[in-house]
């Protein structure tokens, strides 16, 4: 493991000539909550914090973006692409597996060009989370406990100091000509050892199998009663969706200006729990009901993203269990599923 | 060589760039379906294979994707769209005219599977709409008609006065090296063929199954019954080619509207062998 050694102390000062040359964006406080929001105050940031209502995704995945500048008339047409060199700061680990997982699904087949533009100007600066951040999280159940390569820099809390390890060129390039870094010793190491090593205690297993019996056990679980049971209660809000750092289904939609000369085309985030998101045109709809979108939403979670892209499509992170108003959660979910499914095969 | 759409749009820098073409000539079909003859801009080539699809934009109302109903064969510079009015996008492209512009970026997709059709017996289905993705499929074997065997085509569509490509079907039942087959369910006083849904038509079919490919398009209620028979005849689930309508918006296997299980229909797909979806929950 490459890393170095910055004492806490010299993080703002660190911070601040990053501002200097990037936009920053950190977690910050923000009425009672946190939220990833630009800073230019390194006093406002909040390198321990518990959870974030968004996850970072909206850096690399707006949830509106001006795709194509248009004259309705087609004599001119430009795509605009969005992006702006920006260090993202404190991102757990969590939000970094989908970062992972999003690299994979906007390069696959024909790249999307505006995601890449903005991945490619954005530094992931991630923190190793000690202790659990709600009670909704289940990281450690996911595998998404520990980094995973994307990162740029990673830094672990040391008490006195932040180990950083280093995950790219362009990440060690943040701190170079900044003076309070130092090249670790043996005993910071032994340090970063048995701070690894001691903040598993801290993450409970929430889930009562492991999650790679999870793709097979929603395989044979499609028709479960029990997503007649989320589709009894599910209110078709799509809130779950909207806070999850894995989803990134989207709609596209056109806007004429008031002129009636030119026009944009948008892209926003959507939802698949919205009763027309696969409805075609003729009016038919491949899932009409709330169970089976609440199905869709699980089974891409725990089975579709995993057989597409080889990635677990859920990190763990609970948000969606806080956002939603009748209590559907992944750890429920997952458990119920696997509960019925040992009494079916002891019956 | 002429460039690609396809390639052109990536260098626009955006795979969602559309490229502005023209309607070079456009014409009522049905009630609800136009034709519609489009001109790339010059030097650009379509380049695709039957089945494909287009992502069709109409600047200041949006897009959506539209199959290709001209083949290859016979895209000399402009193709063809064949478009019902059954929305807000398609309902602005039916009020457009000979010199409009549209956007078009694709073709997208994977198409029927040309090469695998050398030397069988083909056995087109077509339920409605899904016979302008298979006019393309249909236009390329009579093109190189010797590379091919015999050829059916059975054609179902609710009333005869929503026969789409009167003037093709026209020329098809005359030819003697192709069998074209016309069903309507709801039949009126001026309709002197056959009566009921395209599965009735297979009543007179007899294929060989161990040469025989088929390739079935038609709405979603369509394919149960369709596949049904053609499994009675005999005919292998790797054989049985199908194509899927699903909500699509981007057409490159991110937005998630078309998704099938893991697989995005827009980019595995549209068009697959039933063996390969066939365990598929919400396939059908």
């Amino acid at each position: 493991m490459d890393f170095k050694i910055m004492p806490k102390s010299a993080l703002p000062d660190w911070v601040k000539k990053l501002t200097i040359l990037y936009r920053v964006v950190a977690p910050v406080p923000k009425h009672g909550q946190i939220v990833f929001d630009e800073i230019t105050d390194p006093s406002t940031l909040t390198m321990l914090y518990p959870q974030s209502v968004l996850p970072p995704k909206k850096y690399l995945f707006p949830q509106h973006e001006v795709m194509l500048n248009y004259k309705l008339d087609g004599s001119w047409f430009e795509a605009n692409i969005e992006s702006e060199p920006t260090v993202v700061l404190g991102i757990h680990t969590c939000d970094l597996h989908a970062v992972k997982l999003f690299d994979r699904i906007f390069s696959q087949g024909y790249a999307d060009q505006h995601y890449q533009a903005r991945r490619d100007d954005i530094f992931l600066v991630s923190i190793e989370c000690l202790t659990p951040c709600t009670d909704e999280s289940f990281c450690r159940s996911m595998g998404t406990l520990s980094a995973t390569s994307v990162f740029d820099l990673h830094l672990i809390d040391l008490g006195e100091d932040y180990a950083i390890e280093i995950g790219s060129d362009r990440g060690e390039s943040l701190l170079n000509g900044f003076k309070n870094v130092f090249n670790a010793t043996s005993t910071d190491e032994e340090r970063v050892n048995d701070r690894l090593k001691d903040k598993w205690a801290e993450f409970p297993y929430r889930l009562d199998f492991d999650v790679t019996e999870l793709s097979g056990l929603l395989a044979e679980n499609f028709s479960s009663e029990y997503w007649d049971e989320l589709g009894e209660i599910c209110l078709a809000c799509g809130q779950c969706t909207q806070v999850c750092p894995t989803c990134y289904c989207f709609d596209i939609t056109d806007e004429r200006s008031l002129t009636g000369e030119i026009g944009q085309r948008t892209r926003t985030w959507d939802s698949c729990q919205i009763d027309m998101f696969a409805e075609v045109a003729g009016g038919h709809n491949f899932r009409k009901s709330r169970a089976a979108r609440q199905r869709h939403r699980f089974m891409r979670k725990g089975k579709y993203q995993m057989d597409a892209y080889g990635l677990v499509g859920c990190v763990g992170c609970g948000r969606c269990a806080e956002a939603c108003l009748v209590g559907i959660t992944p750890v429920k979910t997952f458990n119920a599923i696997h509960k019925r499914q040992l009494e079916k095969e002891e019956a | 060589m002429r460039r690609t759409l396809v390639s052109e749009v990536v260098q626009s820098g955006s795979i969602f760039t559309p490229i502005p073409a023209r309607i070079v000539s456009t014409e009522q079909l049905t009630e609800h379906e136009k034709r519609f003859v489009i001109a790339l801009p010059e030097g650009l080539a379509l380049h695709h294979s039957p089945g494909q699809f287009l992502m069709v934009s109409v600047f200041g109302v949006g897009e959506a994707p539209i199959s290709i109903s001209s083949s290859p064969s016979r895209s000399n510079g402009s193709f063809e769209l064949c478009i019902r009015r059954v929305g807000d996008l398609t309902s602005a492209i039916h009020q457009l005219e000979r010199g409009d512009i549209i956007g078009v970026r694709g073709p997208f997709g994977r198409g029927f599977p040309v090469e695998r059709l050398r030397g069988k017996d083909l056995i087109f289905v077509a339920g409605g709409l899904g016979l302008a993705p298979l006019r393309s499929l249909i236009d390329e074997v009579l093109d190189e008609r010797g590379n091919y065997g015999l050829l059916t085509v059975l054609y179902g569509t609710r009333s005869p006065d929503n026969i789409l490509f009167k003037k093709e079907l026209a020329d098809w039942e005359k030819r003697r090296d192709m069998t074209l087959s016309i069903t309507v369910d709801q039949p009126d006083e001026s309709w002197f063929g056959e009566v009921g849904f395209v599965t009735s038509l297979f009543d007179d079919l007899y294929p060989n199954p161990r040469n025989a490919v088929a390739v079935v398009v038609g709405p979603p209620v369509m394919y149960s019954g369709v596949i049904k028979r053609l499994r009675s005849l005999n005919i292998p689930e790797g054989n049985i080619w199908l194509s899927f309508e699903r909500r699509m918006k981007c057409g490159v296997g991110k937005c998630g509207h078309c998704q099938l299980n893991h697989i995005y229909t827009c980019r595995m797909g549209p068009s697959f062998a039933y063996s390969e979806v066939k365990d598929l929950e919400e396939a059908f």
